[in-house]
Protein backbone atom coordinates (compact mmCIF):
# COMPACT_ATOMS: atom_id res chain seq x y z
CA UNK A 1 0.00 0.00 0.00
CA UNK A 2 2.58 2.24 -0.52
CA UNK A 3 0.92 4.14 -3.23
CA UNK A 4 0.67 8.12 -2.59
CA UNK A 5 -2.52 9.34 -1.54
CA UNK A 6 -3.74 12.06 -4.25
CA UNK A 7 -2.79 15.12 -3.05
CA UNK A 8 -5.78 17.07 -4.54
CA UNK A 9 -8.64 14.96 -3.59
CA UNK A 10 -7.37 15.34 0.08
CA UNK A 11 -6.86 18.94 -0.11
CA UNK A 12 -10.52 19.18 -1.13
CA UNK A 13 -11.80 16.71 1.27
CA UNK A 14 -9.83 18.85 3.81
CA UNK A 15 -10.90 22.05 2.97
CA UNK A 16 -15.25 20.74 2.72
CA UNK A 17 -14.59 19.18 6.26
CA UNK A 18 -12.94 22.51 7.72
CA UNK A 19 -15.88 24.52 5.94
CA UNK A 20 -18.64 22.66 7.02
CA UNK A 21 -17.35 22.65 10.81
CA UNK A 22 -17.28 26.29 10.84
CA UNK A 23 -20.44 25.96 8.90
CA UNK A 24 -22.11 24.39 12.19
CA UNK A 25 -20.89 27.15 14.46
CA UNK A 26 -21.67 30.13 12.46
CA UNK A 27 -25.02 28.55 11.09
CA UNK A 28 -27.83 30.71 12.52
CA UNK A 29 -30.68 28.05 12.19
CA UNK A 30 -29.54 24.90 14.03
CA UNK A 31 -31.26 22.53 11.60
CA UNK A 32 -28.76 24.19 9.30
CA UNK A 33 -25.36 23.12 11.48
CA UNK A 34 -26.99 19.58 11.49
CA UNK A 35 -27.10 19.74 8.08
CA UNK A 36 -23.47 21.14 8.14
CA UNK A 37 -22.64 18.11 10.57
CA UNK A 38 -23.45 15.24 7.95
CA UNK A 39 -21.49 17.44 5.05
CA UNK A 40 -18.90 17.19 7.66
CA UNK A 41 -18.84 13.49 8.79
CA UNK A 42 -19.08 12.19 4.84
CA UNK A 43 -16.03 14.51 4.27
CA UNK A 44 -14.09 12.52 7.09
CA UNK A 45 -15.81 8.99 5.58
CA UNK A 46 -13.97 10.27 2.13
CA UNK A 47 -10.67 10.49 3.92
CA UNK A 48 -11.04 7.19 5.87
CA UNK A 49 -11.53 5.59 2.45
CA UNK A 50 -8.20 7.55 1.09
CA UNK A 51 -6.43 5.85 3.97
CA UNK A 52 -7.40 2.01 3.56
CA UNK A 53 -10.27 2.40 5.92
CA UNK A 54 -13.30 1.54 3.42
CA UNK A 55 -15.36 -0.03 6.21
CA UNK A 56 -15.01 2.59 8.88
CA UNK A 57 -16.13 5.07 5.79
CA UNK A 58 -19.36 3.14 5.98
CA UNK A 59 -19.65 2.55 9.80
CA UNK A 60 -19.26 6.88 9.42
CA UNK A 61 -21.87 7.20 6.78
CA UNK A 62 -24.26 4.95 8.25
CA UNK A 63 -23.84 5.78 12.40
CA UNK A 64 -22.86 9.54 12.09
CA UNK A 65 -24.14 11.21 9.10
CA UNK A 66 -26.98 8.93 9.48
CA UNK A 67 -28.19 8.33 13.08
CA UNK A 68 -26.66 10.69 15.15
CA UNK A 69 -27.84 13.85 12.38
CA UNK A 70 -31.65 12.44 12.09
CA UNK A 71 -31.26 11.93 16.03
CA UNK A 72 -30.16 15.13 16.79
CA UNK A 73 -32.79 17.18 14.31
CA UNK A 74 -35.29 15.07 16.08
CA UNK A 75 -34.10 16.59 19.11
CA UNK A 76 -33.81 20.25 17.96
CA UNK A 77 -37.89 19.76 16.32
CA UNK A 78 -39.37 18.46 19.19
CA UNK A 79 -37.74 20.95 21.70
CA UNK A 80 -38.27 23.62 19.49
CA UNK A 81 -40.92 25.79 21.32
CA UNK A 82 -39.59 29.47 21.55
CA UNK A 83 -37.14 30.68 18.82
CA UNK A 84 -33.48 29.46 19.13
CA UNK A 85 -32.14 31.93 16.68
CA UNK A 86 -30.99 34.26 19.81
CA UNK A 87 -29.84 31.64 22.10
CA UNK A 88 -27.83 29.89 18.89
CA UNK A 89 -25.31 32.54 17.75
CA UNK A 90 -21.82 32.63 19.48
CA UNK A 91 -21.53 34.43 22.58
CA UNK A 92 -20.24 37.94 21.82
CA UNK A 93 -17.87 38.11 25.43
CA UNK A 94 -16.44 34.82 24.95
CA UNK A 95 -15.54 35.00 21.42
CA UNK A 96 -11.98 36.37 22.04
CA UNK A 97 -10.93 34.36 24.81
CA UNK A 98 -12.11 30.93 23.23
CA UNK A 99 -10.45 31.78 19.92
CA UNK A 100 -7.57 32.82 21.20
CA UNK A 101 -7.24 29.95 23.11
CA UNK A 102 -8.17 27.52 20.29
CA UNK A 103 -6.11 29.46 18.30
CA UNK A 104 -2.90 28.82 20.75
CA UNK A 105 -3.40 25.12 20.75
CA UNK A 106 -3.75 24.58 16.98
CA UNK A 107 -0.80 26.38 16.76
CA UNK A 108 1.28 24.78 19.54
CA UNK A 109 -0.13 21.30 17.76
CA UNK A 110 0.61 22.35 14.28
CA UNK A 111 3.99 23.57 15.49
CA UNK A 112 4.67 19.91 17.35
CA UNK A 113 3.38 17.70 14.25
CA UNK A 114 5.68 19.60 11.69
CA UNK A 115 8.95 19.75 13.50
CA UNK A 116 8.64 15.96 15.32
CA UNK A 117 10.97 14.03 12.44
CA UNK A 118 10.25 11.28 13.42
CA UNK A 119 7.09 10.27 11.74
CA UNK A 120 7.88 8.25 8.95
CA UNK A 121 5.90 9.09 6.20
CA UNK A 122 4.56 6.20 4.00
CA UNK A 123 4.32 2.83 5.88
CA UNK A 124 6.76 -0.16 5.04
CA UNK A 125 4.37 -2.85 6.56
CA UNK A 126 1.25 -4.08 4.22
CA UNK A 127 -1.81 -3.69 5.98
CA UNK A 128 -4.45 -6.84 5.05
CA UNK A 129 -6.67 -5.54 1.83
CA UNK A 130 -9.70 -6.75 3.11
CA UNK A 131 -10.19 -4.87 5.62
CA UNK A 132 -13.81 -6.07 7.15
CA UNK A 133 -12.29 -9.81 7.58
CA UNK A 134 -9.26 -8.75 9.04
CA UNK A 135 -11.47 -6.12 11.61
CA UNK A 136 -14.27 -8.85 12.65
CA UNK A 137 -10.93 -11.53 13.32
CA UNK A 138 -9.30 -8.53 15.65
CA UNK A 139 -13.17 -8.31 17.14
CA UNK A 140 -13.67 -11.19 17.92
CA UNK A 141 -10.11 -12.85 18.61
CA UNK A 142 -8.01 -10.24 20.23
CA UNK A 143 -10.42 -7.38 21.68
CA UNK A 144 -13.05 -9.76 23.09
CA UNK A 145 -13.49 -9.13 25.83
CA UNK A 146 -13.73 -5.10 24.53
CA UNK A 147 -16.37 -5.91 22.34
CA UNK A 148 -18.74 -7.35 25.05
CA UNK A 149 -18.08 -4.60 27.48
CA UNK A 150 -19.06 -2.14 24.26
CA UNK A 151 -22.12 -3.82 23.79
CA UNK A 152 -23.38 -3.99 27.58
CA UNK A 153 -22.30 -0.18 27.74
CA UNK A 154 -24.60 -0.09 24.09
CA UNK A 155 -27.35 -1.33 26.56
CA UNK A 156 -27.03 0.54 29.72
CA UNK A 157 -27.09 3.50 27.32
CA UNK A 158 -30.13 2.61 25.76
CA UNK A 159 -31.91 1.93 29.08
CA UNK A 160 -30.44 4.74 30.45
CA UNK A 161 -31.54 7.42 27.70
CA UNK A 162 -35.23 5.73 28.09
CA UNK A 163 -35.79 5.79 31.64
CA UNK A 164 -34.37 9.62 31.57
CA UNK A 165 -36.28 10.95 28.87
CA UNK A 166 -39.21 9.23 30.05
CA UNK A 167 -38.63 9.92 33.73
CA UNK A 168 -38.55 7.32 36.55
CA UNK A 169 -40.91 8.86 38.96
CA UNK A 170 -43.98 8.96 36.29
CA UNK A 171 -45.44 5.68 35.28
CA UNK B 1 3.73 17.06 -2.69
CA UNK B 2 3.00 13.50 -1.00
CA UNK B 3 0.25 13.59 1.61
CA UNK B 4 1.90 12.52 4.81
CA UNK B 5 0.65 11.89 8.56
CA UNK B 6 1.58 15.39 9.33
CA UNK B 7 -1.25 16.42 6.68
CA UNK B 8 -3.55 14.31 8.43
CA UNK B 9 -2.62 15.16 11.88
CA UNK B 10 -2.84 19.27 11.04
CA UNK B 11 -6.55 18.82 9.76
CA UNK B 12 -7.78 16.75 12.64
CA UNK B 13 -6.20 19.23 14.98
CA UNK B 14 -7.54 22.05 12.90
CA UNK B 15 -11.36 20.24 13.81
CA UNK B 16 -10.47 19.83 17.27
CA UNK B 17 -9.83 23.60 17.50
CA UNK B 18 -12.58 23.87 15.87
CA UNK B 19 -14.75 21.65 18.07
CA UNK B 20 -13.61 23.24 21.30
CA UNK B 21 -13.97 27.00 20.08
CA UNK B 22 -17.62 25.90 19.29
CA UNK B 23 -17.84 24.39 22.57
CA UNK B 24 -16.50 27.44 24.42
CA UNK B 25 -18.87 29.91 22.21
CA UNK B 26 -21.98 28.48 22.06
CA UNK B 27 -24.76 29.09 24.64
CA UNK B 28 -27.27 26.14 23.21
CA UNK B 29 -27.18 22.53 24.10
CA UNK B 30 -27.83 21.24 20.79
CA UNK B 31 -24.62 22.88 19.42
CA UNK B 32 -22.37 21.94 21.99
CA UNK B 33 -23.62 17.73 21.30
CA UNK B 34 -22.97 18.51 17.52
CA UNK B 35 -19.15 19.93 18.79
CA UNK B 36 -18.50 17.25 21.13
CA UNK B 37 -19.04 14.79 18.00
CA UNK B 38 -16.77 17.00 16.14
CA UNK B 39 -14.14 16.66 18.46
CA UNK B 40 -14.69 12.72 18.76
CA UNK B 41 -14.31 12.98 15.10
CA UNK B 42 -10.65 14.48 15.16
CA UNK B 43 -9.67 11.67 17.05
CA UNK B 44 -10.62 9.08 15.06
CA UNK B 45 -9.56 10.58 11.80
CA UNK B 46 -5.86 10.49 14.28
CA UNK B 47 -6.50 6.93 14.92
CA UNK B 48 -7.05 6.13 10.85
CA UNK B 49 -4.01 7.74 10.40
CA UNK B 50 -1.58 6.29 12.88
CA UNK B 51 -2.66 3.05 11.65
CA UNK B 52 -2.04 3.70 8.07
CA UNK B 53 1.73 5.37 8.32
CA UNK B 54 3.26 3.49 10.99
CA UNK B 55 4.26 0.45 10.95
CA UNK B 56 1.68 -1.45 12.22
CA UNK B 57 0.99 -5.47 11.53
CA UNK B 58 -2.68 -5.02 12.11
CA UNK B 59 -5.83 -3.04 11.98
CA UNK B 60 -5.63 -2.31 16.08
CA UNK B 61 -6.06 1.53 15.19
CA UNK B 62 -9.08 0.72 13.23
CA UNK B 63 -11.03 -1.76 15.59
CA UNK B 64 -9.91 1.74 18.52
CA UNK B 65 -12.18 3.89 16.36
CA UNK B 66 -15.03 1.36 16.38
CA UNK B 67 -15.13 1.06 19.65
CA UNK B 68 -15.34 5.21 19.74
CA UNK B 69 -17.98 5.11 17.20
CA UNK B 70 -19.78 2.98 19.85
CA UNK B 71 -18.75 5.33 22.93
CA UNK B 72 -19.87 8.33 21.30
CA UNK B 73 -23.06 6.51 19.91
CA UNK B 74 -24.24 5.93 23.30
CA UNK B 75 -22.97 9.22 24.10
CA UNK B 76 -25.24 10.47 21.99
CA UNK B 77 -28.23 9.01 23.02
CA UNK B 78 -27.67 9.67 26.74
CA UNK B 79 -27.04 13.28 26.39
CA UNK B 80 -30.11 13.82 23.72
CA UNK B 81 -31.98 12.16 27.00
CA UNK B 82 -30.21 15.14 29.32
CA UNK B 83 -31.18 17.31 27.05
CA UNK B 84 -35.01 16.20 26.78
CA UNK B 85 -35.06 15.90 30.25
CA UNK B 86 -33.78 20.14 30.84
CA UNK B 87 -36.03 20.67 28.37
CA UNK B 88 -38.99 19.32 30.31
CA UNK B 89 -38.09 21.04 33.81
CA UNK B 90 -36.51 24.18 32.87
CA UNK B 91 -38.33 24.98 28.86
CA UNK B 92 -35.01 26.15 28.07
CA UNK B 93 -31.89 24.88 26.37
CA UNK B 94 -29.67 27.22 26.70
CA UNK B 95 -27.08 27.04 29.54
CA UNK B 96 -26.85 30.28 30.92
CA UNK B 97 -29.87 30.17 31.98
CA UNK B 98 -29.29 26.70 33.76
CA UNK B 99 -27.92 28.35 36.78
CA UNK B 100 -29.89 26.94 39.69
CA UNK B 101 -27.40 25.19 41.49
CA UNK B 102 -25.75 28.96 41.73
CA UNK B 103 -28.63 29.34 44.45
Amino acid sequence: MNIDLSSGLFYFLAAVMLFSALGIIYCRNLVHSALFMALCFISVAGLYAMINADFLAAVQIMIYAGTVVILIVLGIMITRRTTMERTSMPEKKYIFRASVLAGILFFLMSYIFITAGTLPTLNTVTLPDDTVSALAELLLDRYMLAFEIAAVLLLAAMIGAVVLAKGADEK
Amino acid sequence: MIIGITHFLIISAALFCIGLYGILIKRNLFSILMCIELMLNAVNINLAAFNYFLPMPDLSGQVMILFSVAVAAAEVAVGLALIFRVYRDFRTVNIDKLNSMKG
